[in-house]
């Protein structure tokens, strides 16, 4: 597809690997070197309107898949256990969806996240709105995000214990709403 | 402290806390405004009032459950927030919608269109004191409420449409109560438009009130109305064009400076474009007969296949996506919600510094920012 070759060429090495569903690409680029990327692809590509920007757990989604191919090689009684546990991929992914004002193109950008480092480069810096979608993906997630002008929770409230939507929070949530702490830092924390 | 209190930690101000009950329907959201006399300095703004874990609900429901929580998110046009979930759905599985479905789709939401625009207009004139237009409208909105109900069961939040069609079609006497309701929405928009367009107190108080460039505009994510003001013109069914919407004929109003009156003129010319979209669709819909089906070929237990994807259409206030990661099961792995007024309210506080306590509330209405959408 024409997108995905000029992606490919204006990415070169930092396009490491493609997706495409129902007409939607997704690229995938290494997190230490996303910031560079998204420039070049606004600069060179012009995606210079950031739609969206949100986070994805996927370890239920692995650990689907790591049953799965368990579940085969019990079958087949293969045994190739030589190393017991695989490295399942980085747990999280940070997602940005891009938009061609110019061509109407959409791209959709993603970054893995491992989760012993949970730290992306902030946006902010390019696109004024990633501001409070990247304080979701925090509150929701865990991500920090360097470099973001006033990283706090934003729809929870700030002493929050939890992450709500990685996938071992549960759905009824732990009670933390009948033992509120609320703890004002200094003065006051709104006053 | 939040991060406008740090920014002018140094100078003589007052707090006042635009808190989170308000007089009017904004919905449950805060602005604390640091004034200095009477200029705003900036607003602190704190929202997640109404965050209900819609997404996380997704993610323990099957993809028709979800539906009527759709409804939840924009709650004054329910029913496009319901066309582009199941849109989104749809474009994962391949489904391709018949055109009977897809004109009663757009007729349900361009009549939700004008429903939205009726509460914005309304409810900013109550904002600036003026409370004739909110009547002379909502009595319009009663109708269009009328027509859900006799489609539907449900006024407001109306669980319209299935994934892969609608569920029955527009009811027999539909083609009279459109006539009845465009003859009352074109008398009530004329009314107002009387009554506010040339109003030497509306244009003072909305005339360079909060104006915006394009080029901000665009990089706090602005989308719908509120960039169109600003004089980007910008929408989805032109742009991106989805559904049927390349076979009607209808114009896209910009505005010049992106401030108050030029949003409130946008959704009053796009109210009159609706309803010329719902004419076009209504004798689209006559000629096809009542043989045309209504629902695509779809199983009964929805797997869609592994993958993700992402669809926005035009909601009312601007660009609404969904992005739907399946994992194979029946049940969605992730669903993120792509709110339109969300970008839209960050932008709040450079919008109103340097105005007027009074310019900070004709603000805040003018924006069109429902919490159902913002906090999900």
């Amino acid at each position: 597809m024409a997108l995905k070759d000029s992606v490919s060429q204006v990415l070169g090495r930092d396009a490491l690997a493609f997706d495409e569903t129902a007409g939607c690409l997704f690229v995938e680029v290494p997190k230490k070197r996303l910031l560079t990327c998204l420039t070049l692809l606004r600069d060179e590509l012009g995606f210079d309107f950031l739609s969206d920007l949100f986070g994805v757990d996927n370890s239920a989604f692995y650990e689907k898949k790591m049953k799965k191919k368990k579940k085969k090689e019990d079958d087949t009684e293969e045994d190739s256990r030589s190393g017991q546990e695989e490295s399942l991929p980085p747990r999280f992914e940070v997602i940005y969806l891009l938009l061609n004002l110019e061509t109407n193109q959409r791209l959709q950008v993603r970054v893995r996240v491992p989760e012993n480092d949970l730290t992306v480069e902030t946006v902010t810096s390019l696109w004024k709105g990633a501001n409070w979608p990247e304080r979701e993906c925090f509150d929701m997630f865990g991500i920090r995000f360097k470099g973001h002008p006033y990283l706090k929770r934003l729809l929870m409230w700030d002493e929050f214990p939890a992450h709500p939507l990685r996938k071992d929070y549960p759905l009824e949530g732990k009670g933390e709403e009948r033992s509120l702490v609320y703890e004002p830092e200094g003065e006051g924390h709104w006053t | 402290m939040g991060p406008v209190k740090q920014r002018i930690a140094n100078e003589d101000y007052v707090t006042i806390n635009v808190g989170p009950s308000h007089p009017a329907m904004h919905g449950t959201l805060r602005a604390i405004a640091y004034v200095s006399g009477e200029t705003v300095l900036g607003a602190d703004l704190e929202i997640g009032y109404l965050h209900r874990g819609v997404e996380k609900l997704g993610e323990n429901l099957s993809y028709h459950q979800f539906i009527p929580i759709t409804d939840r998110l924009n709650y004054c046009s329910a029913i496009a927030n319901n066309v582009a979930y199941e849109m989104a759905v749809e474009k994962l599985m391949g489904i391709e919608v018949p055109e009977r479905a897809q004109l009663i789709r757009i007729i349900m939401t361009e009549l939700s269109r004008i429903a939205d625009h009726i509460v914005l207009i309304g409810i900013l004139g109550v904002d600036l004191g003026a409370f004739t237009p909110f009547f002379y409208l909502f009595i319009q909105r009663e109708e269009i409420y009328e027509i859900f109900e006799w489609y539907n069961g449900a006024r407001l939040t109306n669980t319209f449409g299935r994934i892969g069609g609608v569920e029955a079609p527009l009811p027999d006497d539909f083609e009279e109560r459109w006539s009845e309701l465009k003859k009352g929405l074109d008398k009530a928009i004329d009314e107002t438009d009387k009554l506010l367009t040339h109003n030497r107190i509306w244009m003072d108080r909305t005339i360079g009130v909060t104006p915006i460039s394009v080029q901000d505009a665009l990089s706090w994510g602005f989308t719908g109305p509120c960039l169109r003001a600003c004089g980007l013109k910008r929408d989805l069914r032109k742009d991106e064009p989805y559904s049927l919407y390349p076979q009607f004929d209808f114009e896209i109003p910009t505005g010049k400076h992106g401030d108050v009156f030029d949003r409130y003129m946008i959704r009053m010319i796009e109210m009159r474009e609706s309803m010329k979209i719902i004419d076009q669709a209504f004798a689209m819909y006559k000629e096809l007969g009542s043989d045309a089906p209504l629902m695509a070929k779809v199983p009964k237990i929805i797997k869609p296949p592994e993958g993700e994807v992402y669809h926005a259409i035009e909601s009312p206030n601007g660009e609404l996506g969904f992005y739907i990661k399946s994992d194979g099961t029946d049940k969605p792995y992730r669903i993120k919600i792509r709110p339109p007024c969300y970008m839209i309210f960050q932008a709040f506080d450079e919008l109103i510094q340097g105005e007027m306590i009074s310019d900070l509330i004709a603000c805040l209405s003018s924006l069109n920012i429902i919490a159902g959408e913002l906090d999900r």
